[in-house]
């Protein structure tokens, strides 16, 4: 079996012919396999969904119950047969419930690892390389210039301007499923318990992480909250929310933002960031290459990002590799991240 | 180096003066000698290295990187700096050593060209991406934080209770790592002794006058000069216990600018300290503003500028006259003493600026919509105003309300269209507050608008909100943070914008370029198709 029989790109998204389903698509499918709840990832209708558990529930939070036809819940490790494909998930450590798919067939083992970072993370499952012939990988933070700090330094950062400017409010932007949790903990285990205020659009999903077990401290609602209680306050907000007129209720704030985007300057200055977070929930560079070179892969596909740089590393090392060129991909990470309104319990 | 490394990095997205001032105290406060004193040279700039180019560093991370990731990464982060320490590959074995600040100066003053490249490796394999982009600046010279001197002299002062200006005061006798400042501004230690002959003397500023000042004060009590548009400086000299001469030229902050005019040192021939206009005089008329600028922010200066371009001091106060300070003094006796020096130096380089003769108010509102035929002549081009002085005033430091008042020329105002629109920083990030507005000229297809500048205050904030309203709703493009707007004839909005003056400019595709442009008024009634046209600003050039 050829590697393009059991995996191949298609318009809608990664296809695979022998199975009949597809890997995170972009369009509606009779039947699909999620790989993580981003909304880039993770859309609403589809016949019928495979996904963990927890990939399934934020599903549901975002989209409402109805979002598929029909759902299977898959825990890691676990493996179904789909058309003679045996498929299974296996942790990415990218964000809650987030998981690889294997695919196997006549022998051929594809890893198709959705969006992944091989660093520490209290708020999801670590990353599990997986052996395999072919590796499909993200490509976010493909270039050298992407190494991620530890996050417990970053966090450092933001809590030391805080007890600087104690009568500003910190805005942290993040994304609302993953990166917002993750500087909660991050927080707490800095020792920082005073109350942690979120935007509408996180609470759902933020209860959601409580629910599963993890301890977030007190994580209060801006909207109802009285002014005054944000001086010396952080507040988590998606980053779209950060430059609108949400934002005005606080008193000569101070804009943070996290993201491994924030490394490079002039995107931290594009965007108006005056205290750049670099923390990211994708691999870096040392982690792109480290991850791939422990599945024992023999070939190396990279979906989306940088994918020149990264086709030219594996090159270098006498690995086949290509560039997919998939597109409609990495958008959450840019501009898309869920405006008011657009998740449920969003409106102050 | 780290933490120096990290201050650099907090402040270089931090746009406000007091954050700024806040965050190196903090600094300050909480790094040891010598550490910060050399962190205080570097940010004062007081520091300089030979051997250290840019030439370099390319050539280390040649040696060190795949040339094409390297290329591919520079070409995403665009500065050469900043992706050599982004992508700086750590060699495996290197020692885990992470050098000092104080380390890095002294063997940036003391290595060879030989030596360098290997101990700045070595460096850079110690650092992390901040610190090794915070090295990386220091060598090639481009800080570029946005804290001038005297914003990082105010922050050490801030340590304790003394001024910036006392710091200012007896900075001139100090040398890195400053630890006698230190010492003494956080109160265990004596204040440093100056030797410095010719000190810098914290300048008295100027309130703007309103037309509601005028009823409160007596005319007799006043005297007028004219406000030439040039740079405040503050020439001093005097002689050292050395019996060294010292003659230096300061900016109105204290910033030591001798070294771009040298052609004034030899003017400069009294013991004491003079306050006045530095201008640009030829044939004997003093240019306007725009030519004086060819003269500023230049770190050397060639034969060829020095003579194109003869700098000139015009004298308005004498502050110390030999040993003796005369800022208690009431300023006509100051006046009268700076007359009679200014008499004996006869110099070309240096003369008074004169007195404006006025009865009652009326006689000065007339001077000052027409300083030429008011004894200004044909330096009225340089004139931006009229200065008011309380004749029995002393000479205090700062901005004393009453003593002395500036009354600015009315500005020139054009109708502008607003083109585009930007987010603001901190208070203003959530509005679209910087504003590029342009004005008709004749395309290839009719008229089109061409920029011809941008300006970012004159609102008022109930005015902000009804034009980031209006960027809002009438958003036609995106760019990152900046906001395209509609502007046709029919529809968008005119921006009512005073200025100070025009200046030709190869910088802008309009050719001009604006001084001090603000909003004056939002024109809702105007229909953009009537705004002003280019030829009218050009008009003003001639």
């Amino acid at each position: 079996m050829r590697p393009e029989d059991l995996l191949c790109p298609s318009p809608k998204g990664l296809y695979s012919p022998a199975g009949d389903f597809y890997v995170d698509p972009t369009r509606a499918v009779p039947r699909a396999v999620i790989t993580h709840g981003h909304s880039d990832h993770a859309r609403a209708g589809h016949a019928h969904v495979l996904a963990t558990r927890q990939t399934l529930d934020l599903m549901a939070i975002r989209y409402g119950e109805g979002f598929a036809g029909a759902t299977q819940a898959l825990a890691y490790g676990e493996a179904v047969v789909i058309n003679g494909v045996r498929v299974s998930l296996h942790p990415a450590g990218h964000v809650l419930g987030s998981a690889q798919v294997r695919l196997e067939k006549d022998g051929l083992v594809i890893v198709v690892s959705g969006d992944y970072k091989d660093a520490a993370d209290p708020t999801c499952t670590p990353f599990e390389p997986v052996r395999c012939h072919v590796f499909v990988s993200e490509a976010t933070f493909g270039l050298p210039v992407f190494h991620h700090p530890p996050a417990a330094a970053e966090t450092e950062k933001l809590l030391a301007s805080v007890r600087i400017f104690p009568e500003r409010t910190h805005i942290v932007g993040a994304y609302s499923l993953g990166k917002a949790q993750r500087m909660m903990a991050l927080m707490r285990a800095a020792g920082h318990d005073a109350p942690i205020y979120v935007h509408g659009a996180l609470t759902a999903i933020t209860d959601y992480y409580g629910a599963q077990g993890l301890a977030l401290g007190d994580i209060l609602p801006v909207k109802g909250t009285d002014k005054a209680a944000f001086a010396g306050a952080v507040v988590i907000a998606p980053p779209s929310s950060m430059t609108d007129i949400w934002a005005r209720r606080f008193a000569d704030p101070i804009t943070c933002f996290a993201s491994g985007w924030m490394r490079v300057r002039a995107r931290a200055r594009q965007r108006g960031v005056e205290l750049p977070l670099v923390v990211s929930d994708h691999a870096d560079w040392d982690g792109l290459c480290a991850s791939i070179q422990a599945t024992g892969c023999e070939e190396l596909w990279v979906t989306h990002g940088a994918e020149d740089a990264l086709v030219h590393w594996a090159q270098t090392r006498q690995l086949r590799a290509r560039p997919l060129h998939m597109v409609g991909y990495g958008e959450e990470d840019e501009e898309a991240a869920p405006t008011e309104g657009a998740a449920p319990g969003a409106a102050p | 180096m780290n933490r120096f490394a990290a201050l650099l990095d907090r402040m270089s997205y931090e746009a406000g003066r007091n954050a700024k001032i806040r965050l190196m105290a903090d600094y300050f406060r909480t790094t040891p000698d010598p550490e910060r004193g050399f962190a205080l040279a570097a940010l004062t700039g007081a520091l300089s290295f030979a051997n250290a180019k840019p030439g370099v560093v390319r050539a280390l991370i040649m040696e060190r990187a795949d040339p094409v990731l390297f290329e591919m990464s520079y070409d995403y982060v665009g500065d050469l700096s900043e992706t050599v320490a982004l992508m700086w590959p750590r060699l495996e074995d290197a020692p885990a050593h992470v050098p000092l600040l104080s380390e890095i100066v002294h063997g940036l003053s003391t290595l060879s060209r030989s030596t360098l490249p290997r101990r700045l490796a070595d460096w850079l394999d110690g650092l992390d991406e901040t610190g090794r982009w915070a090295l990386l600046k220091l060598i090639t010279g481009a800080m570029r934080v946005g804290a001038s001197a005297r914003l990082a002299k105010t922050a050490v002062a801030s340590l304790g209770s003394v001024t910036p200006d006392e710091v200012e005061l007896v900075w001139p006798g100090l040398a890195p790592p400053y630890e006698a400042l230190f010492a003494w501004v956080e109160g265990h230690g004596p204040r440093p002794e100056t030797s410095n002959p010719a000190p810098f003397r914290p300048v008295m500023l100027a309130h703007a006058i309103e037309e509601a000042n005028f009823a409160d004060l007596n005319p007799g009590d006043f005297s007028a000069e004219w406000k030439w548009d040039g740079i405040r400086v503050q020439a001093v000299a005097g002689t050292g216990p050395d019996g060294m001469r010292a003659v230096r030229l300061y900016s109105r902050t204290g910033e030591d600018i001798s070294e771009a005019f040298p052609d004034l040192a030899d003017a400069i021939a009294f013991d004491g300290a003079m306050d006045g206009e530095l201008l640009i005089v030829r044939a004997g008329r003093v240019e306007p503003f725009n030519v004086l600028q060819q003269r500023l922010n230049r770190k050397t200066v060639t034969v060829k500028m020095l003579a194109e371009f003869p700098a000139h001091i015009r004298a308005y106060d004498l502050l110390v006259e030999g040993g003796e300070d005369l800022r208690a003094l009431p300023f006509t006796a100051r006046r009268a003493r700076l007359e009679a020096l200014v008499g004996r130096l006869s110099s070309p380089r240096i003369d008074l600026s004169p007195l404006v003769p006025f009865a009652v108010w009326d006689d000065l509102t007339r001077a000052r919509a027409d300083p030429a035929s008011a004894g200004a002549g044909p330096d009225a081009e340089a004139v931006e105003g009229v200065m008011i002085k309380r004749a029995d005033s002393p000479y205090l430091p700062g901005r004393p309300k009453g003593p002395w008042w500036k009354w600015k020329r009315d500005p020139h105002t054009v109708d502008a269209v607003l083109m585009y629109a930007q987010r603001g920083h901190g208070k203003r990030s959530s509005f679209y507050s910087d504003y590029t507005f342009g004005v008709w000229t004749e395309g290839e297809e009719g008229d089109v608008l061409v920029p011809v500048g941008k300006a970012y205050f004159g609102f008022t904030d109930e005015e902000l909100k009804l034009i980031d309203a209006f960027v809002r709703r009438a958003t036609i493009n995106r760019f990152g943070p900046v906001r395209e707007v509609v502007h046709e004839k029919d529809e968008g909005l005119v921006l009512e914008v005073a200025f100070e003056g025009l200046a030709r400019s190869t910088r802008h595709r309009s050719g001009i370029a604006m001084r001090f442009p603000r909003i004056a008024r939002l024109r809702w009634d105007k229909p953009p198709g009537e705004a002003d046209r280019l030829e009218t600003l050009e008009a003003l050039l001639r």
